[in-house]
């Protein structure tokens, strides 16, 4: 066996790994040059949805300084752990924000926000990320509809029963499109496990900014 | 690089060999993003990019690149040149950034820059390679944006929704509703409108292709048919 095609294939391998190599210094180079603004831009936009649905009245904290860590919990639908947001007004504990992942969507996981008043009424929703068809199940995104308003207040002195948070077609209270029913279904369902949830914990979500043992969280 | 060279090079790219409508190549990206002209138009952009800068970086080095594995060197290049932009729009452009979503990584797929860099950069000299890259982009850019204005005026009524998403808030009134009080056509911006949408382009392009002949012939011959007509896509 002649060696030719050895050392041929080394040099075509040398030279792949050359390309290699140049293209993954490019990548460094970019990624340690954008990656603070993109947390930055992350930070930003999640900053944005709270506001959206933070009343300003009701608080004068930072609240995205004032943060709790929530291990991964079954009732939030999360698999990691989440922050949550308190909001305070002199001191004293006026909303949560709780990350909440609806696992049902039409088309995966739906991430939301959702913001909680001291009196455990819901003081709005919004969506962070979703894939479902856009036309038919983005009316969950603020941005399109105004559709997750229908949260804004909500609780559970106004919606006594369990079956009335559920979509309409299914008998509750909540109306839904034409179109998609298992986006809505898959939303109202984790928004009222998250209720559920902060009137569980609520002194633990108020309490200073130590994490949330696991043994609280699973009760 | 002699003027005559450049106009051809630019008129071949953005019109007589455009992606979108003549070769039919890159439909993937073409067909999910076109439905608005901010999607479409950012989209192009970014595609238009990656193809300029893949054309001026695959030039130099084509002498150097042995040719057994000179496509999964040019695809290396265009995928580190993608994720670039892909950065950088993360960073300075988050809400286009959400909307286009997968759709940036997968230029890297799309088949019309690996197709320009393997039939004009990987044979010609830099400015000219970086150029048809441009042509070429730009080509499917304005199909992209074409496209994605028709989809939302009719599924919409309105054009240029989104806009605050790459130019900032400022932007947030340039939103031009086109038809008021209009309760959409879904149709149109789910994907059968897309192809609706570019199987109207392409028969307009077509149909003015044919005119231009008609005429050159001086109106005397018959219409001949449609070269090109039923051209296959190569590949998304």
């Amino acid at each position: 066996m002649s060696t030719a095609p050895v050392k041929a294939s080394l040099q075509t391998g040398l030279n792949l790994l050359v390309f290699a190599v140049l293209g993954t210094i490019v990548l460094t180079f970019t990624f340690n040059l954008t990656r603070d603004r993109i947390i930055k831009s992350v930070e930003d936009e999640k900053l944005k949805l709270i506001m959206q649905i933070v009343p300003p009245a009701l608080f004068d904290n930072d609240i995205i300084k004032d943060t709790l860590i929530i291990p991964a919990s079954k009732q939030l639908g999360t698999d990691r752990p989440a922050t949550a947001y308190r909001a305070r007004l002199q001191g004293k504990p006026s909303v949560v924000v709780l990350e909440t992942v609806a696992p049902d969507g039409y088309s995966g996981k739906i991430e939301m926000i959702v913001a909680i008043r001291e009196d455990a009424a819901l003081a709005g929703v919004r969506v962070v990320r979703h894939k479902e068809t856009p036309g038919l199940g983005d009316y969950i995104e603020f941005a399109k509809n105004r559709w997750i308003s229908l949260f804004d207040g909500a609780s559970h002195a106004r919606y006594k029963e369990e079956g009335d948070w559920k979509v309409r077609k299914d008998g509750g209270q909540f109306d839904y499109m034409a179109g998609a029913t298992i986006t809505p279904r898959a939303v109202v369902k984790a928004v009222h496990k998250t209720l559920h949830y902060y009137e569980e914990n609520r002194d633990q979500l108020f309490a200073a900014a130590k994490p949330l043992s696991q043994q609280e969280s699973k009760q | 690089m002699k003027t005559q060279q450049f106009k051809e090079i630019l008129h071949n790219g953005v019109w007589k060999q455009n992606a979108g409508v003549v070769q039919l190549l890159g439909l993937c990206p073409l067909l999910a993003v076109s439905n608005s002209v901010v999607n479409g138009i950012s989209l192009g952009l970014a595609t238009a990019f990656v193809m300029a800068m893949s054309g001026a970086a695959i030039a130099p080095i084509r002498s150097y690149v042995p040719n057994e594995i000179r496509i999964p060197v040019f695809i290396l290049i265009i995928a580190v040149l993608v994720t670039v932009v892909q950065y950088a729009m993360n960073a300075y452009m988050y809400g286009l950034y959400v909307v286009l979503g997968i759709f940036i990584p997968l230029i890297v797929t799309n088949c019309i820059v690996l197709a320009r860099v393997e039939a004009f950069a990987s044979k010609n000299p830099v400015l000219p390679s970086t150029l048809d890259g441009l042509a070429m982009g730009l080509g499917l850019a304005a199909v992209l944006g074409v496209l994605g204005g028709m989809r939302e005026i009719i599924g919409r009524g309105t054009l240029l929704s989104g806009i605050d998403l790459a130019l900032g808030d400022a932007a947030k009134n340039w939103v031009i509703h086109v038809i008021p009080d209009y309760q959409g056509f879904l149709l149109a911006i789910l994907p059968p409108g897309a192809f609706i949408g570019l199987g109207l382009l392409i028969a307009g392009k077509n149909w003015l292709k044919l005119r231009e002949e008609h005429k050159a012939r001086g109106n005397s011959a018959n219409v001949a048919p449609v070269e090109g007509g039923c051209a296959v896509s190569h590949g998304n």
